[in-house]
């Protein structure tokens, strides 16, 4: 089982998240001009490293945000959580390891 | 809608518990559980940053808004549990839910904020006793060591893989579990087989 220090709760088990693929995906901004060769490794394919993957996990049943979590896909070691919009180098990233706010979040209940 | 206030509050594991709001000290100092009539509930959603927004909802809320994770305020009739970054959960003595919904969105008017009625979401469950916190711990992955988990702070977690917030309310210790209603009896079944080691009581009047 994995820790997961969920960015606003704090550490919890991993039964409470759902995990959401890989982070950092762009979708093209305007698919109607691709390649369906290119519209298809968007839809369809991804990195599969052995070693650092950045992820997108769900708390599901805490406080229902996503998160990205930088695992080693061999040892499972969480090398790093940041919040969505960080960057996804380390050296900005943890820096700002902030709590979005809500405006940039939309409030929705 | 209009005549929320007059709903009869059933309880949502009253099939099993006749009588509700039992003062744990009726059984002695044992461990007990209880379902306390269910109280009127809110979810609010704004940015509890917004100085504006937090004034706002501490002038309805005798400035209870808990902005730091995990944590509970609380006054006389009103309970505020952190649910996440821009999200609480308020709950209000039965059938004043409508009174201080109404009161949040004046005060709301114009900020990017959120009151919904969630009444009736979930039931609350007093489990009270020098063995509550074992008890929880045979289903619950969160960890409740005092060192970790102190009177005044909720978290929204699992239950014996029900979706629970819990809320330590006092070293005895005692916790408030919220289960959905439609997860009350479950949760109230199991922890009634959780407790029997400890010759717990699930009292029922």
């Amino acid at each position: 089982m994995l820790l997961i220090h969920c960015p606003w709760c704090g550490p919890r088990d991993e039964i409470e998240f759902a995990y959401g693929g890989e982070a950092h995906r762009v979708r093209p901004a305007d698919p109607s001009a691709l390649s369906d060769a290119e519209w298809a490794d968007f839809l369809f394919l991804r990195a599969n490293p052995k070693g650092v993957h950045r992820e997108r996990w769900v708390h599901a049943h805490g406080c229902r945000r996503w998160f990205n979590v930088e695992r080693h896909t061999v040892t499972h070691e969480i090398l790093r959580v940041y919040p969505p919009g960080a960057a996804a180098e380390p050296d900005a990233a943890v820096a700002e390891a902030q709590p979005p706010q809500a405006s940039q979040q939309g409030v929705r209940s | 809608m209009a005549n929320a206030v007059d709903l009869p509050r059933v309880g949502a594991v009253a099939r099993f518990a006749s009588a509700f709001a039992v003062p744990p000290d009726r059984a002695g100092g044992a461990l007990t559980l209880v379902e306390m009539i269910p109280p009127g509930q809110i979810n609010l959603r704004c940015d509890g940053h917004d100085p504006r927004a937090a004034r706002a909802v501490g002038g309805v809320l005798q400035g209870l808004l808990p902005v730091n994770a995990n944590t509970v305020q609380s006054a006389a009739d009103v309970t505020v549990l952190w649910l996440g970054p821009d999200e609480w959960l308020i709950l209000t003595a039965p059938g004043q839910e409508g009174a201080v919904m109404a009161q949040l969105r004046e005060a709301l008017t114009g900020l990017h904020a959120a009151v919904t009625d969630v009444t009736g979401n979930r039931a609350l469950l007093r489990l009270s006793g020098p063995s509550a916190r074992e008890t929880l711990q045979k289903g619950c992955t969160l960890d409740l060591h005092p060192r970790g988990f102190r009177p005044g702070q909720c978290a929204q977690t699992v239950l014996a893989r029900a979706g629970i917030i819990l809320h330590q309310r006092d070293d005895a210790p005692t916790y408030d579990i919220l289960p959905r209603r439609s997860f009350a009896e479950y949760v109230w079944l199991w922890l009634s087989d959780a407790m029997a080691e400890y010759n717990g009581r699930a009292i029922s009047g």
